[in-house]
């Protein structure tokens, strides 16, 4: 432990480089996601058969392994920065997407007739009343979203990609444990701190 | 106000809920549709603001088809009381009160006074409850606000489906005199869905009993009880209801068969001479068919006695109030009070006289009540 400490110290500034670095390729894929995610789940909510079809094609996705994945990719789009992005994207949008779709789904039917009976257009009844009533749901699905892709960002430097992972990939072909050590250890506060704050969002938006 | 014409509505899996339907609901009134599960009226209270189509027939509101009005424009001139309350639990009190007005972008200062006005109309503070979500509220409270919330823009038609089926009695019926005082200063057209008697007979001016899709009965629930239109009315009215209603005599029972009666071509004499015999002091006075003209005291004809020209028709007054045979005994006791009356006659609807309930009458009726008791 008193070498991990060390190590942290000696080596803190690229070590934040390396977090900046592994914070802004989640960010990014969580961001792609939540762009595309939220639309895809709310017309899973509103029309039944698209929506079997959108959960099933995101279902698989999840269930690819994510080396594979990150190989495919590489193949695709070729070396670097977006190809990680696109991995981490495509890891979050199962939860977001069932999140959302839940939410939807779980507003109290009597809330929608009120809203209906009041005269809301389709829109409205979405903006003023669903989205805002699910939004405890979207937020425990950016959690999970966000949870999963700050772990699987570790695979990036397997495809040129940078952030924490290298320093882990380098610890292992350095055979230095307290390398691999120190940036795990970061790494999983990252994971537990996204998990707590968006945990906070959740529970701040969660209606009674 | 609300008319239904030749409405039917068939499910797609071939379930015909309403069969030609026919109704009307009249400006200001509180029309309660009730009947069993099943039996429509849920239905046919959403066809008025097209939150169910109708499969044949039209429904008109202020004589235009609504079939031509979107139904947005037409569900916000609608008021909308739901079964389960139905606030918005993310909104604060006064932004669910204010859920019509916003669609409708009233300016935020008619808003705020609208929902202040209607908060104190249902004895909520402003200033305590205002700000506060749903869920911080009782369920009577929570109800109170619903029903606010259907009047926020004024509308003039609003629509109750069970609003306060999910109450405990005692906030149940605290609510629903509240919406009787309410309906007594702001005259709303209200349709109101219950499958509660008690609370049916206690709040509507008309009463629609459903069955299966079909109108059994239509009427004040005074018509409804008084006469049911067959059985299945009878059973769902209540035995106990119906035995209630059926202990308070009609004014039939109570009155004199035989009132003193005298034709209006007759002298002043012979008047006396009849008051005299029958030891009365005033006569109904009838024409030859038994219609009831008037009638005339010993007083004013002790005053007109001197003129010999004079007869009981140039002397008589006119009734101001006459009752049907069928009058229950209560109302006629309310009315001799409220108008000093020491007796009150009974006609037909062709002014045939039949009786005449005197104080005399009614406390015999009573002192018979009593006397029996005794017996058993």
């Amino acid at each position: 432990m008193d070498m991990v400490i060390r190590y942290l110290q000696h080596n803190w500034d690229n070590l934040l480089l390396l977090i900046g670095q592994h914070i802004v390729m989640v960010l990014c894929g969580l961001i792609l996601a939540l762009i595309v995610g939220i639309p895809l789940g709310i017309l899973s909510a509103k029309n039944e058969r698209a929506g079997k079809y959108i959960l099933a094609i995101a279902n698989l996705i999840q269930v690819f392994p994510s080396l594979a994945l990150l190989a495919m990719l590489m193949v695709l789009f070729g070396i670097g920065f977006y190809s990680v992005v696109i991995a981490l994207f495509l890891y979050s949008l199962l939860p977001i997407i069932r999140n959302t779709y839940v939410g939807l789904k779980e507003v109290d039917q009597s809330i929608m007739e009120a809203g209906k009976g009041v005269g809301m257009t389709k829109l409205q009844l979405l903006r003023k009343v669903q989205i805002p009533l699910s939004l405890s749901f979207i937020f425990s699905g950016i959690r999970l979203a966000a949870v999963i892709a700050i772990g699987v960002a570790t695979l990036a430097p397997f495809i040129g990609g940078d952030g924490l992972g290298k320093e882990i990939y380098s610890g292992i072909n350095l055979r230095d444990p307290v390398k691999i050590y120190s940036s795990a250890i970061i790494t999983a506060i990252l994971a537990i701190l996204a998990d707590y704050l968006l945990g906070l969002a959740e529970r701040k938006t969660r209606v009674k | 106000m609300i008319k239904f014409e030749n409405v039917y509505k068939q499910y797609d899996n071939g379930h015909t809920v309403l069969k030609n339907l026919n109704l009307h609901c009249k400006e200001g009134e509180i029309t309660v549709f009730i009947g069993p599960s099943g039996c429509g009226k849920t239905t046919t209270m959403k066809l008025i603001n097209r939150l169910i189509e109708p499969t044949k027939g039209k429904v008109l509101v202020n004589d235009v088809d609504i079939s031509t009005i979107s139904p947005v424009k037409l569900r916000r001139s609608i008021g909308y009381v739901i079964q389960h309350v139905g606030l918005f639990p993310h909104m604060t009190i006064a932004d669910n009160v204010a859920v019509v007005p916003r669609l409708l972008e009233w300016e935020e200062d008619r808003i705020q006074k609208q929902v202040k006005n209607l908060l104190d109309m249902v004895n909520l503070k402003a200033d305590t409850y205002a700000d506060r979500y749903p869920s911080e509220l009782s369920g009577g409270q929570q109800q109170r606000i619903g029903v606010i919330r259907a009047f926020a823009a004024e509308q003039s038609i609003i629509l109750m489906d069970e609003p306060f089926s999910a109450l405990d009695p005692i906030s149940r019926e605290q609510l629903q005199d509240e919406l009787i005082r309410l309906q007594k200063d702001i005259k709303k057209t209200i349709i109101f869905v219950t499958h509660d008697m008690d609370e049916a007979i206690r709040i509507a001016d008309k009463i629609v009993l459903m069955r299966s899709g079909k109108i059994l009965q239509e009427g004040t629930p005074e018509e409804i009880l008084r006469r049911p239109a067959n059985d299945f009315v009878k059973n769902f009215i209540g035995k106990k209801r119906l035995a209630q209603f059926e202990a308070i005599p009609e004014s039939e029972e109570v009155m004199t068969r035989k009132p003193v009666t005298i034709l209006p071509s007759r002298g002043l004499a012979e008047s006396i001479k009849i008051m005299e015999r029958k030891q009365v002091d005033s006569l109904m006075v009838v024409d030859t068919k038994d219609r009831l003209q008037g009638y005339i005291t010993i007083y004013d004809v002790l005053q007109q006695f001197k003129d010999e020209t004079k007869r009981v028709g140039d002397i008589m007054h006119t009734f101001e109030h006459v009752i049907a045979p069928d009058t229950l005994l209560n109302q006629t006791i309310e009315l001799m009070d409220e108008h000093k009356l020491p007796y009150v006659p009974v006609v037909k609807d062709d002014q045939t006289l039949v009786g005449l309930v005197t104080r005399g009458t009614i406390v015999g009726h009573l002192s018979d009540i009593y006397s029996g008791n005794e017996g058993l």
